[in-house]
């Protein structure tokens, strides 16, 4: 009997980087539910514009690159890069406000930086922190979650408050929105109320963080757990990422409950969760070694509790994820892990 | 020899000492958020070009080698103090604005590149002329930077002319689009080094677009040498 053996590798594995997409999309889809549910139509109207603008800016890139445009387009990379910003994009932005974001993802922060596989950078974090810095104000006009709201938004409402900037009769924007729980206490704690009095005047305040914004933490969290069953992301990151910042909130909480907020409304609150498990785990830009991870995601829990304790800006994963980009490639230099029958270096 | 025609080319396009060179790079990115301001700062650091320049072609035959270094210094200071005394007479409100800049336009590489690379060698009116055209090209590039950051930032093009011009220049103002919210990014530190990255980039591409046109007319006239034509050619 004739045997014919190929060339090895004989057992291929069977991730491809679309199949890796759409699992992280599968896995964003319990948050996503949970986020409609408590803010409304918002977040899928924001997604809709932004993919719609990244498959664009995609098209029209990889045209003037002389890339292969079907293969690189339905990849999904660029899908999942939208959906992300679109979940750091509050519910009734304005629409251009939006194609902005998801345009300079993948133009600048993706595509000049040479596609897929190439970006230093996190592209939605890219996109995300370019609107923060350039419409503060808009970036910060946050709905109150349904339950604490008598007016219910519906999806006509919506799309004439993003698309038309229109809202229903006798309201404003600044009169629907509220103040997220983590700016809420850096605010009043800039007016010497502490987290206590705070958390008993206001409404907003759930179990561990914010009602409506703890449940969509857990349900990006039970997504992400499912993502490291699958083998699309290893525990490292996320686990470094949260650990960390749940330690050193331990600390200062201990130390001074007054003025520290705990460590699970640190953990529960903002973009914590999401950035644990889908952002900070983006495989092109995080650091790769095992050890290199976890040294990544920790500078990523330290920074963000910082930036949201002592810095400018109520949340902080945006620029920490973004910081940390930068210290990859260096951490991965001085963690490559010790080559079988080779001396450590 | 040095033609005015390679002075002029060098100081605006070949050797553009911003989008070239890239020296002076700090005031350029620090003063450009307005095209006036890009304008002051560019004006002032021409004429420093131009006076250094005038002045170490002057004295070249005198300089010694191992101090000439220090002498440019202290001629390029003594100049911009100058400048700099002359600016708080005489636009005092664009002085303000433009602040450290102005005194920093000493250190500015530009000028004591021109200095040491063209000045302290060739005659004093090609080193003037050297000056003004590595200045205009400097000042046109803080110009092109200014007016994209403002568009982008401010909604407008060359606001606060009547620091410059005085009060009737006020009617210079450009409005793009009124109730315009404003692109902060483009006035804020990393808009200055897209923008400048932008303006690098498409003077790469009209090089390459005058690169292919040469070649095109090069290959155009290479003709096969045959029997019949080889006398011509050869």
């Amino acid at each position: 009997m004739k045997l014919n053996t190929p060339a090895s590798p004989h057992v291929h594995g069977d991730t491809t980087v679309r199949k890796m997409m759409l699992r992280v999309l599968l896995a964003l889809i319990p948050a996503i539910i949970a986020y409609s549910w408590f803010f409304g139509w918002g977040l899928l109207i924001n997604a809709t514009i932004a993919v719609v603008t990244a498959l664009g800016c995609e098209y029209l890139m990889l045209k003037l690159r002389e890339r292969p445009v079907n293969f690189f387009l339905t990849d999904g990379s660029v899908v999942v890069t939208a959906v992300l910003l679109a979940f750091c994009i509050p519910p009734l932005a304005p629409w251009w406000l939006t194609v902005l974001g998801a345009a300079f993802a993948v133009i600048v922060a993706k595509h000049l930086y040479g596609g897929l596989g190439y970006n230093p950078f996190n592209p939605a974090m890219a996109g995300y922190v370019v609107l923060l810095i350039s419409f503060p104000r808009d970036m910060s006009i946050w709905l109150p979650p349904f339950i604490l709201s008598e007016l219910d938004f519906s999806l006509p409402a919506t799309l004439n408050a993003v698309f038309l900037g229109v809202f229903p009769t006798g309201y404003t924007l600044d009169a629907l929105s509220a103040a997220t729980p983590l700016d809420l206490i850096k605010t009043q704690l800039s007016i010497d109320v502490t987290i206590a009095e705070t958390k008993s005047a206001h409404a907003i305040f759930g179990d561990f963080g914010g009602i409506g914004w703890e449940w969509i933490g857990n349900w990006i969290f039970l997504g992400g757990v499912w993502l490291i069953y699958k083998k699309v992301i290893s525990w490292h990151i996320p686990a470094a990422v949260l650990g960390s910042l749940f330690t050193v909130a331990l600390i200062f909480y201990l130390k001074d409950a007054d003025h520290y907020a705990s460590p699970m409304f640190h953990v529960f609150s903002g973009a914590a969760m999401l950035g644990a498990f889908f952002i900070a785990t983006d495989p092109v830009s995080a650091a790769t070694t095992p050890m290199g991870r976890i040294v990544y995601g920790i500078g990523i829990g330290i920074l963000t509790y910082v930036i949201r304790v002592w810095g400018g800006y109520p949340d902080g994963i945006g620029f920490a994820v973004l910081l940390m980009n930068l210290a990859a490639p260096t951490i991965d230099y001085y963690t490559q892990p010790r080559v079988y029958g080779h001396k450590r270096s | 020899m040095t033609s005015v025609r390679t002075i002029v080319y060098d100081g605006l396009w070949k050797n553009n000492q911003a989008l070239v060179a890239l020296l002076g790079l700090c005031p350029l990115m620090a003063v450009t958020a307005t095209a006036i301001n890009g304008l002051g700062l560019g004006i002032a650091t021409m004429s420093a070009l131009i006076l250094t320049n005038a002045v170490v072609a002057l004295i070249r035959n005198h300089l010694k080698t191992e101090v000439r270094i220090p002498m440019f210094v202290l001629i390029i200071a003594s100049v911009v103090t100058v400048i700099e005394l002359l600016m708080n007479a005489y636009l005092h409100e664009l002085y303000r604005v433009l602040g450290i800049f102005v005194p920093l336009i000493v250190t500015n590489c530009t000028v004591i590149g021109r200095a040491e690379a063209f000045a302290s060698k060739r005659s004093v009116h090609h080193s003037m002329l050297d000056g003004l055209f590595m200045g205009l090209g400097f000042t046109i590039v803080l110009l092109l930077l200014g007016a994209f950051r403002e568009a982008l930032g401010y909604g407008t093009i060359f606001r606060q002319a009547e620091l410059m011009f005085g009060d009737a220049a006020r009617h210079m103002v450009i409005t793009l689009a009124d109730d315009f919210d404003g692109f902060l990014l483009a006035i804020l530190p990393p808009g200055a080094f897209m923008g400048l990255a932008v303006l690098i980039a498409v003077k790469k591409i009209i090089d390459k677009r005058i690169l292919q046109g040469q070649r095109i007319i090069k290959v155009q006239n290479v003709q096969r040498v045959t029997g019949s034509n080889a006398p011509d050619i050869l």
